[in-house]
């Protein structure tokens, strides 16, 4: 277990580097950092003597060095539209996007999981066909359309919810929170549905293929033949076994949700990290497009560790390594 | 045709298995008939494909759709089941007829040690609570022979051998104590210097408990190991039915003569026997008459035509024509 986890943790140290690697050259290949911010009249004294200050002159390798030196404490540099620290940019808009993805990855899974479970269990059913049927609608269409479409029935045509904004919000320390608020907690409901959307259909369509499979396997024909109540063999048995491919994918989608939430930000005008990342990338605000691409690959790698931890939990066979012979577990 | 008779524990009457499809309707099994006296193990022989899983299958209410029993009746202790709806099969399953699979490696669910699969399985049919029940699994676990039962009951599958883990699928098989066990093929995918331990732990457990099998194998020297009687299935149909003795020494069905060419012994699989050409006709390709006839050295007119039924030569049932005269002979009448 211990051998595991360092060798997980050196692997995500290795990631890390390379994705801290791109960002660097980033800075090196797309555009001239000091023409973002000095004045159109500046004199050539004026661009040497900041190139200096920042640290441009040095070698690559030094320059690699404190870049990683100073993103591994967190310190990105300064915006150059914004004229402030990027991280605290970040961390400004982070609790818009995180509470608007993990609302997101709760609803699918919640609906996703128990639908997947349905349609794979009653695969005949007329309710299971047309779950699937819905389910092509849900892959198919694009985010952005979802979230008009959604726009124009909830807040145009029916006026229940906002369209826009996180309505609002509480602060908890230095938390800005949607959900300690009657207009926080209606705000969320059209961008998380939107959001979710995808992610529950392909979470439903994954689950119900697995447990397909699984339904076919020896064990539980075995598990039948025993007696077993329908109950125990279907989720006892059946879902259990369909749990390490669904932990993989949950987890990864996760991630994505946090990623990808750019479109959802944008159609609702959602103040979070993606709304900020796309108005870096109009500008070529770099400093803030680095750390963003390094924020979201350190949430990749933070939740692939989590996954690689709950296989440990639910399979096993990656527990225990020895074969046959006794031996204490 | 064998009359039910009624000391009989299983009783299959004129089953016929069919798969509908597209094209028409597939008779994987046509028109069978034996019995299982109690604590007797049947085998039951015949290459692949002759239907003997799908009988199996049939008798534990296990068929997987579109396969269905088109006709017939299986009576189990002089009640007919095949009828039940499936939470009544459900509660026979286990409880008084247990199953064990080919293969071992595959019928244990992976993620769950074999303590907890042995406690639900016994909570499933016996009035115990937890703490009884592991007792229970455990005295279940010494009697097929794992050592250090204590230890290995939290254990989970994948630490047992093949021949370990087709222990626990006995023990799991008995654990209600079934009057009958269905063993389809529990040896086939075992180690040979394994198989005789494990068919020699059945006999065993079976013969202390009165439990009756039926014992599908591919294998002839497993039957004449540990089978009292023998049937000899082909094409769906019985070719012929009897104590193992005189079916291994005094073959009737030309089919079986040529299965008992060799001397049997374990390891030797009835589909590696040359003596016979040719092989079995698949589903959409049985022929009229007798469907061995393309491959008989002894076909006659009448097999091309006529069906044999199963008849009474001696304390055996042959279906074959060439015991028409000795069946008239011995008085049966037309
Ligand atoms: N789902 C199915 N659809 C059509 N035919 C089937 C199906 N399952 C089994 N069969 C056919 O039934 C016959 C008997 O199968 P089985 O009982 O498994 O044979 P055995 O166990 O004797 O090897 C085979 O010819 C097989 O092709
Ligand atoms: S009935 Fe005819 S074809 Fe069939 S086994 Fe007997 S002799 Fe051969
Ligand atoms: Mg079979």
């Amino acid at each position: 277990m211990i051998a595991f986890l360092v060798r997980r943790l050196l692997q995500a140290i290795a990631v890390m580097a390379v994705v801290a690697l791109c960002a660097f050259f980033m800075f090196q290949f797309v555009g001239d950092p000091v023409n973002q911010m000095v004045a159109e009249d500046a004199t050539d004294e004026d661009r040497e003597y900041l190139r200096e200050q920042l640290g441009l002159n040095d070698p690559i390798p030094v320059q690699f060095g404190k870049f990683a030196l100073n993103a591994a404490q967190g310190n990105f540099g300064v915006s150059y539209q914004h004229k402030r620290a990027v991280s605290t940019l970040i961390l400004e808009r982070m609790p818009a996007t995180l509470e608007l993805a993990v609302t997101a990855a709760i609803l699918a899974a919640l609906l996703g999981v128990p639908m997947g479970v349905y349609t794979g269990l009653r695969r005949d059913g007329f309710a299971s066909k047309v779950i699937m049927t819905l389910s092509l609608i849900g892959i198919s269409l694009p985010t952005f359309l979802i979230g008009i479409l959604l726009i124009y029935l909830f807040a145009v045509i029916l006026g229940w919810l906002p369209s826009f904004g996180r309505g609002e919000v509480v602060q908890v320390g230095a938390w800005e929170s949607n959900f300690l608020s009657a207009s926080g907690l209606k705000s969320i409901i059209l961008p998380a549905i939107t959001l979710a959307l995808f992610q529950m259909t392909f979470i439903m369509r994954l689950i119900r293929s697995e447990m397909l499979e699984v339904l076919r396997t020896d064990f539980i024909k075995f598990a039948r033949a025993r007696g077993l109540s329908n109950r125990a063999v279907n989720y006892g048995h059946a879902l259990k076994n369909t749990l390490v491919p669904v932990i993989t994918i949950i987890g990864l989608q996760l991630g994505s949700l946090i990623a990808f939430a750019i479109i959802t930000e944008t159609v609702f005008q959602w103040p979070g990290m993606g709304q900020l990342f796309l108005q870096a990338v109009q500008v070529v605000d770099i400093p803030i497009m680095s750390a963003y691409l390094i924020l979201i690959a350190f949430f990749f790698v933070i939740i692939n560790l989590i996954v690689d931890m709950l296989y440990y939990v639910v399979d096993p066979r990656l527990r225990v390594d020895q074969p046959t012979g006794g031996g204490h577990g | 045709m064998p009359k039910p008779s009624n000391q009989a524990l299983l009783s299959v009457r004129n089953l016929r298995i069919e798969f509908p499809n597209r094209r028409g309707i597939l008779v994987a099994v046509d028109d069978i008939s034996f019995d299982i006296a109690p604590g007797e193990i049947l085998g039951v022989v015949g290459e692949s494909g002759a239907g003997k899983s799908l009988t199996g299958a049939a008798i534990i209410g296990l068929l997987e759709p579109p396969g269905r029993i088109a006709r017939g009746e299986i009576i189990l202790e002089g009640e007919r089941i095949d009828h039940l709806p499936y939470e009544e099969l459900r509660k026979i399953r286990g409880r008084r007829i247990g199953a064990i699979f080919q293969d071992p490696l595959t019928s244990l669910n992976p993620l769950y040690s074999v303590g907890r699969q042995l406690i639900e399985t016994i909570q499933t049919h016996l009035p115990l609570n937890e703490r009884e029940a592991r007792v229970r699994a455990l005295e279940l676990l010494e009697e097929v022979g794992i050592p250090g039962a204590e230890e290995r009951i939290d254990h989970y599958p994948h630490q047992f051998s093949g021949g370990m883990r087709q222990r626990v699928v006995i023990a799991l098989a008995l654990c209600a104590e079934p009057r009958l066990i269905i063993a389809d093929e529990p040896t086939t995918a075992l180690d040979v210097s394994i198989q005789a331990q494990i068919i020699s732990l059945l006999k065993g457990l079976c013969h202390e408990h009165g439990t009756a099998v039926m014992l599908v194998t591919h294998d002839m020297g497993v039957i004449a190991e540990a089978a009292d009687r023998v049937a000899v299935m082909y094409s769906g149909r019985i070719a012929e039915i009897g104590p193992v003795q005189e079916v291994v020494r005094t073959a009737k069905h030309p089919y079986t003569h040529g299965l008992m060419g060799s001397i049997p012994h374990i390891g030797h699989h009835v589909d590696q026997l040359t003596q016979i050409e040719g092989s079995m006709p698949r589903l959409q390709e049985i022929p009229t008459g007798c469907p061995f006839n393309p491959r008989c050295i002894q076909v006659m007119d009448r097999c091309l035509v006529e069906r044999p039924d199963l008849q009474g030569v001696d304390q055996s049932e042959v279906a074959c024509h060439l015991f028409d005269e000795a069946g008239l002979a011995a008085g049966a009448g037309e």
